[in-house]
């Protein structure tokens, strides 16, 4: 598939980037921090969002979705990166979603994707139970108990889970903590007897929760896939994720990186612009360089997975190393050239680089995925 | 039609192939080719005008159109082991602005040379003190009676001290601003003061000499284009020199064709060179901090490839370059510089080699070819010049 955009996705392009300037500007993602928000976004934009069909863009059209792919939803994940509109496609629709329609019963994604996609229904992914980042570590558990199973763990960084609906739990039925065999999905609803979910405020004013089981007894209905293998499940998801956390990068990183070579074009000192002084412009110009590849290899990885190629995961891992690196790198040099109004909370730099931290770190940093990458090369 | 006048083409090729190629090139061939076999390859296809196949037949060329010669080179690829070729200094720089900006007198008597390899060409640009600054150049011409009279010289001229004759920018006006002093002149190097000196660099000997000029002589006929007017000249010949350094130009007939079906696996060439030296065998490297300086190249690598495909993809869309051709510049050397760091440390004291025995002659290559890749980064244009070029063109930084 091409790297150009389609006419569609030149559409949803256009579209998204008037919507989230107009409506989730990175004022609204500030009002929503400062007022200490207990969603963490405006639910009701959420509900416009879906009436434009964003949510549904991955989601088959026989569950309300619109049938389109990862490649429409990278574009509109770029430009909510520009404007850090905090709103759950990757809690909900990449990952929640993403589950349910890899794992769930017909009768499952009846019940939760009609919801998702109207803009009603939000989901969250409790994976993870460790600081840096290893998803194959699980060591809540579910005991098969009755006609269901009882379940008790510990799981934090979990996307959204403050305002989550359903949450997609992953505990192991069987083996040790590090076993890729063994773990199975679970639907539990936050109001579960024994569940509780916590809001943790994050660095970068998202939400996300640390959610502890306690003995939280779920039905045989609640089970979401096969038994025993959530791997298979997880994995294409994690992927999915990376590629989506790559775009909303690149969005990120476009944006402050505009930001600073306009600041370079107005900001004088000694009498002139700074953007005379060649010091900064070999930065400025390197800083296009490493975002040019990472908009290609972005691209790749998002049609990658959707044409589902051999090499999508691999593809998908390169993606989200040099997103994360660049996003780092044009974040911190953004931040320096601002000077002292770029350490400023009143200057918006900081709130990018928080986020672009954020995304960094989440599912993997360009470290963990440089090291998949070469294992899946070969090397 | 034209699908059975290109097929009538192909049957035309194919038994004048058949009729011409030495035996002994072919695919297949048991018989060893002696060097007048080459020579004889050579002259029947450069006799036809196949060694530049696309320019007209009145000035020695093939007269074929883009179709026709691709069918002679798949032809030629199917049936002899490689294509002759001639140098690339005529055929694919000076050739074309020839035939755009010479005179039927110069087509007349260049190009045939050029087609036919009679006559070498080298490329007299770059001077002592006009490197980045090309057009600062203060090689002098001045017309005495029916001949320009040279003097000054000429440094990284590739392959000088093999050429016959030089296409050259020489300074015609010392008053006027440093672009519209510049005149593009044709001589012969087989004269009296002219002294050619190769140059020896850090990697050992080189293609590239240094050139001068005293008192050098090129005929009043053949200055190429407006007295003055050289500059626009000069910028072409880049931009074709630019176009087949990426590529862009037929050269490949004799090359293989990849074979299509079962894609290879997706493992790393530079991983893969640098394995041998690292120990152990197959899967995962040992040493983690060289299969991460691997990974992280060959990860730019893939990246650097994708953002080429994009930008063409991009420009065939009518979306103009995405990016800067400058950052192509840049990147591939700078990704060619680190390639060549990786493997030195990954070969150890196995790279340290210089010559003689004790070391492979690929290991000897290799750690000649780290310390010409230093170079990448300077001809050309520097990486600095590239990251210039980007803040003022691209990012409209002020100056």
């Amino acid at each position: 598939m091409s790297l150009v955009l389609t006419e569609e996705q030149e559409l949803i392009k256009q579209t998204a980037a008037e919507f989230v300037q107009e409506k989730s500007p990175v004022t609204e993602l500030r009002a929503l921090r400062d007022a200490e928000d207990p969603v963490g976004f405006s639910r009701g934009l959420w509900k416009e969002m879906s009436e434009l069909g964003w949510p549904g863009i991955p989601i088959a059209e026989e569950h309300g979705g619109s049938g389109l792919g990862m490649a429409e939803l990278g574009v509109l994940l770029e430009e909510c990166g520009r404007t850090l509109a905090p709103y759950p496609f990757l809690s909900t629709v990449v990952l929640g979603a993403g589950a349910i329609e890899r794992a769930g019963t017909e009768a499952q994604k009846q019940t939760l994707l009609p919801g998702v996609c109207k803009g009603e229904t939000l989901l969250a992914l409790a994976l993870e139970e460790t600081g840096r980042f290893a998803p194959g570590h699980v060591e809540t558990r579910a005991t098969a108990e009755g006609s269901g199973y009882r379940i008790s763990g510990e799981k934090r960084f979990v996307l959204d889970g403050q305002v989550a609906d359903q949450l997609v739990v992953v505990a192991r039925t069987s083996g040790e903590a590090k076993d890729r065999d063994g773990l199975t999905l679970f639907l539990v609803g936050p109001g579960a007897k024994g569940c509780d979910v916590r809001r943790t405020s994050m660095v970068d004013s998202r939400g996300a929760a640390r959610v502890v089981l306690s003995d939280v007894q779920v039905s045989n209905d609640a089970v979401l896939g096969e038994v025993g293998r959530g791997a298979d499940v997880i994995e294409p998801l994690l992927d999915r994720a990376a590629a989506a956390l790559a775009a909303e990068l690149v969005g990120i990183a476009s944006e402050v990186f505009e930001r600073t070579v306009q600041y370079l074009k107005t900001r004088e000192q000694f009498g002139v612009r700074i953007g005379t002084f060649q010091a900064l412009k070999h930065r400025a110009a390197h800083m296009f360089c490493e975002l040019e590849l990472a908009q290609a290899v972005t691209l790749d990885a998002l049609r990658a997975l959707d044409e589902g190629r051999a090499d999508a995961s691999r593809i998908a891992s390169a993606a989200k190393a040099r997103a994360s690196d660049t996003a780092s790198l044009v974040t911190c040099e953004g931040l320096q050239m601002h000077g002292g109004i770029g350490m400023t909370d009143e200057e918006e730099i900081g709130l990018f680089l928080k986020r672009a931290k954020a995304a960094e770190l989440a599912f993997g940093d360009s470290a963990y995925h440089r090291d998949r990458f070469a294992t899946l090369t070969g090397f | 039609m034209q699908d059975v006048a290109l097929e009538d083409f192909r049957q035309e090729i194919a038994s004048w192939l058949e009729a011409n190629c030495p035996a002994s090139l072919r695919h297949g061939a048991d018989v060893e080719p002696t060097e007048e076999d080459r020579q004889a390859w050579l002259e029947a296809y450069a006799g036809r005008g196949f060694t530049t196949p696309t320019w007209p037949s009145e000035y020695g060329g093939g007269g074929l159109d883009k179709h026709q010669a691709r069918v002679l080179q798949e032809e030629t690829a199917r049936v002899a082991s490689y294509a002759p070729v001639v140098s690339f200094f005529g055929t694919s720089m000076l050739g074309p602005v020839l035939l755009e900006f010479g005179n039927e007198e110069q087509k007349q008597e260049h190009l045939p040379k050029i087609t036919s390899g009679e006559i070498n060409w080298c490329q007299g640009y770059s001077e002592p003190g006009a490197g980045s600054d090309l057009a600062s150049l203060q090689t002098r011409a001045v017309l005495e009676g029916n001949h320009y009279v040279i003097n000054g010289s000429k440094i990284w001229t590739t392959g000088a001290n093999r050429a016959d004759w030089m296409f050259c920018l020489v300074r015609t006006d010392t008053d006027a601003p440093k672009h519209d002093g510049i005149s593009f002149v044709l001589f012969d190097l087989h004269q009296p003061g002219v002294t050619i000196s190769p140059i020896q660099l850090i990697s050992g000997a080189s293609e590239f000499c240094q050139v001068f000029f005293e008192d050098v002589k090129a005929e009043k006929a053949n200055l190429v284009g407006p007295l003055n007017g050289g500059w626009t000249i000069a910028k072409r010949l880049l931009q074709h020199e630019r176009a087949m350094l990426s590529g862009g130009t037929g050269l490949g007939a004799g090359r293989r064709k990849k074979a299509k079906g079962a894609a290879p696996a997706p493992k790393g060439m530079l991983a893969e060179a640098a394995r041998p030296y690292l120990g152990g065998g197959e899967g995962r490297l040992d040493d983690a901090a060289m299969r991460d300086r691997i990974a992280q190249w060959e990860l730019d690598s893939l990246c650097f490839g994708l953002t080429l495909r994009r930008s063409g993809e991009q420009a065939k869309a009518g979306q103009g370059p995405g990016a800067a051709s400058s950052m192509f510049k840049l990147y591939a050397s700078e990704m060619n510089k680190r390639r060549a760091e990786i493997l030195m440390s990954a070969r150890g004291s196995a790279a340290l080699g210089w010559s003689g025995e004790g070391f492979t002659p690929s290991e000897l290559m290799e750690t000649r070819g780290w310390l010409r890749s230093k170079g990448n980064s300077i001809e050309g244009g520097t990486s600095e010049v590239q990251l210039n070029v980007i803040a003022k063109r691209v990012l409209g930084l002020p100056d």
